[in-house]
């Protein structure tokens, strides 16, 4: 079947290919084991890169989420123009990461919109130290609003009455969000902050687009060091290690996560919502 | 008090929104030595030439075809295989029934970026390289594990006891199939093709891999290249991005209901 050859066999291709060194055009003959893995720990660029995504994912974590949760309970709290405002705060997530890139790119330019409005000049996106903010707020950008309609979709099913007893009983706004609104939107978050950390691990488009991995691999990500060994130096088989070092820090992860933090929703089924 | 906080909190969300959009429509109306002497102004005076010049160009459309074409061929080959697919986990019961659907689920894991490599040798196999099929096949491929997990739990909240009414009619399965639960699932089916639909239109990895020749590229390899090929020309470069969305604006005006509903009702099951 189309989906048996086009998505699982590359992948099992993938970890066949990491045993070699290999160009991608001759013989498959020159195994070297897992000498290829251990080449990838002993690269600073790679470590670096594996770094940066772990950057990624807490940001996603601690500044993108919130910031789409605060969203979402504002449009949630039904303030005119709602419907309006939720199309366009989704809008970027339509639009393809090259044109977000490329725009971002052009306004982060020295001497571009973003210095017109900043009061510091700053090399956005040529300073090493901050570089990785500055893609992350591009990132933000484009991805909040998909985050914010998983919010808004799991706040739609919450009974007011539940929030509105509570506040009959005396609790204040933030009692109510914290110990009502906040644990019935326990399952919602879990599963948005799953996709987050896996779009954070296999970051790549908006990377390349920006900065192509650089000043000096200071934004590289795996998805990225990935592409370059593989197409600009064709060493195919240290590439395909690298992609089977991504695949399975994402496997790890889903299913570390699917048993200790997912499980729980499937226990609780019946108290919290029924999802 | 409240009420104006969380106005001015729309508002300036809003605002970070529409800025970058803004600064490219706008920008594409300019020079870039307008560009460059006040970065935050408004055009003066408006310069049409930027647009103009690219709409008169042969290349914009082409790019716009080759997007096109690709976007509804993977559409047209991911939508009805998942929909099977989906029939089938939803309807019928068989050994390893779940295992098979884990399988498939699991593939939601995979991006494009994890089996680039193996693809594109596959596609250079093939004899695709610089084809259309290259791009849609595979793509295909890889939107089969979302659609399938938004279409199963559609597909199997229908009651049994339509399909066994149809069934004493005289109905069998695969015409339970095409004339009842396909006309039934028709907003569901919007969802996931405009899904398939926006995901190709903007994929950026495996046309960049695939297709080398600049008369096969996609509009975001379109723009990626016309920014590095005309990098002092900021004005030119937002005209052309500009132009590149839009499409998928026009469309998102279009489906944003079912995309969003979609995303809902798919994503938080998942």
């Amino acid at each position: 079947m189309l989906y048996g050859l086009l998505v699982i066999a590359p992948v099992l291709q993938a970890m066949y290919y990491s045993g070699f060194k290999w160009n991608g055009l001759g013989d498959l003959d020159d195994f070297v084991g897992l000498e290829n893995f251990r080449r990838a720990f002993a690269d600073d660029v790679f470590t670096g890169a594996l770094w940066h995504n772990g950057v990624f994912v807490v940001l996603s974590l601690l500044a993108q989420l919130p910031f789409a949760l605060s969203v979402a309970l504002m449009l949630n709290a039904r303030i005119r123009g709602r419907a309006l405002l939720r199309v366009l705060y989704f809008a970027p997530f339509v639009l393809s990461e090259v044109v977000t890139g490329v725009v971002f790119t052009l306004m982060l330019q020295p001497g571009g919109l973003a210095d017109g409005v900043s009061p510091v000049d700053r090399e956005w996106l040529a300073d090493p130290s901050i570089v990785l903010y500055t893609l992350f707020v591009a990132i933000s950008w484009k991805y909040f609003g998909f985050h914010m309609i998983l919010y808004l979709a799991g706040l739609q099913q919450i009974p007011r009455e539940l929030e509105e007893a509570a506040i009959v009983d005396g609790a204040s706004g933030w009692q109510v969000f914290r110990h009502v609104t906040l644990p019935l939107l326990g399952p919602t978050i879990r599963i948005s902050a799953f996709l987050s950390i896996i779009g954070a691990l296999q970051l790549f488009d908006l990377v390349w687009v920006m900065t192509g991995g650089g000043p000096v691999n200071a934004s590289n990500t795996m998805a990225i060091y990935m592409v370059d060994w593989g197409f600009k130096r064709f060493q195919f088989g240290y590439a395909s290690a690298v992609a089977v070092i991504m695949l399975v820090i994402s496997l790890a992860f889903a299913l570390l996560y699917q048993r200790y933090v997912l499980r729980r929703d499937i226990e609780g089924a019946l108290t919290s919502m029924g999802r | 008090m409240k009420r104006i906080a969380l106005y001015a909190f729309a508002l300036l969300v809003a605002l970070a929104i529409l800025v970058p959009i803004a600064y490219a429509v706008l920008g594409g109306f300019r020079t870039t030595p307008q560009l460059a002497a006040d970065p935050v102004g408004l055009p003066d005076p408006w310069v049409f030439s930027n647009y103009g010049e690219i709409l008169g160009s042969g290349t914009f459309w082409r790019q716009v075809w080759n997007s096109t074409l690709i976007a509804v061929v993977s559409t047209l080959l991911t939508v009805p295989l998942a929909a099977l697919a989906a029939f089938v986990f939803a309807r019928f019961a068989f050994p390893g029934r779940e295992v098979l659907y884990a399988v498939f689920t699991l593939g939601l894991l995979f991006p494009v970026a994890v089996a680039i490599l193996p693809i594109f040798i596959m596609v250079r196999n093939l004899g695709l390289l610089d084809h259309p099929l290259g791009v849609a096949l595979p793509q295909a491929a890889f939107g089969l594990p979302l659609t399938i997990v938004i279409l199963r739990p559609f597909f199997a909240s229908f009651p049994n006891e339509l399909q066994d009414a149809a069934a004493i009619d005289g109905c069998g399965p695969l015409r339970f199939f095409w004339q009842i639960l396909l006309p039934l699932s028709r907003p569901v089916l919007a969802t996931v093709a405009v899904l398939a639909l926006v995901g190709s239109w903007n994929a950026f990895l495996l046309p960049l891999v695939v297709l080398t020749e600049a008369d096969n590229w996609t509009l975001p390899l379109g723009v990626t290249n016309y920014s590095t090929q005309y990098t002092a020309d900021i004005a030119r470069i937002l005209a052309f991005t500009t132009l590149s969305i839009v499409p998928a604006l026009a469309f998102y005006a279009f489906a944003e209901r079912h995309l969003v509903r979609g995303l809902t009702s798919g994503a938080v099951k998942g």
